[in-house]
């Protein structure tokens, strides 16, 4: 069996095709492979765990294929990507479906308030946010800009579409924030893993550059 | 600062070509779609929507080749439209690399196919897109329209447009049939009563003429985004021209 450089976790939610174009186009030279394979997982040197549509179906999907144990231990030990739901499935909650996440993070998963949706001006704010919205990297106490963040200007502009956020327990491993209208975390990292709630595949240059610095990361 | 407005290029595509007609008579070609959706990327656009205008079924393979092209070179959001008759035309584009699938007639016709789909795929990748004209003869201002803008259905378009977000529609793409092709803006009234009346957002389509009719349709439609054809096919404006006037008039945009 060739090796695999990089395997993007497919757990039959939505499209994931975006995902390893975009991978494709920043790293030629690798082989990407979309996979629903347990193995595949374990194998590959780096994983991206992206997703779609709605946790406890993801969460669903996930388990009837036997990935929840290899995307655990890949969260642990190698170069670890996850976007959008694969951010929110890191952690133990979520308010969509009430659903149990993987909890690799404390933390939980929450709903943009209804209550909140209004702009400085006064302007009502949609669900699902969805568009490009600034990001601002977080700089770890005591450590260097995240390697993921290099070439990326602060306040960089990505694209999103969710409606729900997390809420780490734990602030230390915040490493990005947006606002909508009120600050939500938008990017995590920890040690091998880095994950983030906006996505990188279509988020023209600075996403790109951003996958480009995670095919490049070797976490210390 | 926070979530910016899009403007979101239309490409209708047909026999694998570009092309913007004058109330769908006389298509002129505007070109290789691939080539336009990269110089639009270049520009900075948000977006980018294709619609496959070929009314026979027969080119459908036609418009996933040029999607799945697009798709490995474009780097952006791209939503794809225009005969999408049921739950598996959904997947083919999403698997060909489409972002989100606008669904119009067939959304009308069966209304549940919007929440199959959106159950299946999740309400971020399905667009109902709504054609709609002002009428006198019925208990409401506005009336969808189905076929292009052929078949009126007795629809209200904001109980429909409320209709169809409660089935699963994550955006709504609004096309006034009256402005449509005409450049005298958006339809205005129209897109503020259906951008107040539901949660997700709006996308106003139909009658852009200059730059600021795109800065009336956020500022007095209440869009998210803006979508338009022929200003930028020929070249009369820039997607950066565009963006650039919309932040002089206090409008946040990507640039």
């Amino acid at each position: 069996m060739s090796k695999i450089d990089i395997a993007v976790v497919d757990y039959g939610m939505g499209n994931l095709r975006s995902v390893s174009k975009a991978l494709e186009h920043v790293a030629p030279a690798k082989t990407v492979l979309v996979t629903s394979d347990p193995d595949d997982v374990a194998q590959a040197e780096r994983v991206v765990f992206p997703g779609q549509g709605a946790m406890p179906d993801c969460i669903r999907e996930l388990d009837a294929r036997g990935l929840r144990n290899a995307v655990i231990a890949a969260a642990k030990d190698k170069p670890f990507l996850g976007i959008c739901i694969g951010l929110q499935m890191l952690f133990e909650h979520s308010e969509e479906g009430n659903a149990a996440g993987l909890g690799v993070f404390k933390g939980s998963v929450k709903r943009f308030a209804a209550e909140d949706m209004v702009d400085s001006q006064g302007n009502k704010l949609k669900v699902p946010h969805m568009g490009w919205n600034q990001v601002y990297q977080v700089q770890q106490a005591g450590s260097q800009p995240h390697a993921l963040w290099q070439g990326i200007d602060d306040g960089a502009r990505f694209y999103y579409v969710h409606s729900y956020y997390v809420q780490p327990d734990n602030e230390a491993i915040i490493a990005g924030y947006s606002n909508y209208p009120n600050k939500f975390t938008c990017a995590i990292a920890k040690d091998n893993l880095f994950a983030v709630q906006f996505h990188p595949e279509k988020s023209a240059n600075a996403g790109l550059q951003l996958l480009s610095n995670f095919v490049n990361w070797s976490p210390s | 600062m926070g979530l910016a407005k899009r403007i979101i290029p239309c490409l209708d595509v047909t026999n694998g070509r570009v092309v913007k007609g004058v109330n769908f008579l006389e298509l002129r070609d505007a070109g290789d779609p691939v080539e336009i959706a990269k110089r639009y990327d270049e520009q900075g656009a948000d977006e980018l929507t294709f619609l496959d205008i070929t009314a026979s079924s027969d080119n459908r393979g036609l418009i996933l080749h040029i999607i799945e092209e697009v798709a490995s070179q474009v780097f952006i959001p791209l939503t794809v439209g225009g005969g999408v008759r049921e739950v598996e035309d959904v997947r083919r584009l999403l698997n060909a690399g489409a972002d989100k699938v606008s669904i119009n007639t067939t959304a009308v016709l069966n209304p549940q196919m919007v929440k199959a789909a959106a159950d299946r795929f999740g309400s971020q990748c399905i667009v109902v897109a709504i054609d709609a004209k002002k009428v006198e003869n019925q208990p409401f201002e506005w009336e969808v329209f189905t076929h292009g803008g052929r078949k009126a259905t007795g629809l209200d378009a904001v109980k429909w447009a409320e209709y169809m977000v409660s089935l699963g529609a994550g955006e709504l793409l609004v096309t006034s049939m009256d402005r449509d092709g005409t450049k005298i803006g958006f339809n205005n009234p129209l897109n503020k009563a259906i951008s107040d009346a539901v949660e997700v957002p709006l996308i106003a389509s139909g009658g852009v003429g200059n730059l600021q009719h795109l800065v009336d349709g956020v500022k007095v439609g209440g869009a998210d985004a803006v979508l338009a054809a022929s200003i930028f096919h020929y070249g009369e404006y820039t997607i950066r021209e565009a963006k650039e006037y919309m932040a002089k008039h206090g409008i946040e945009v990507r640039l």
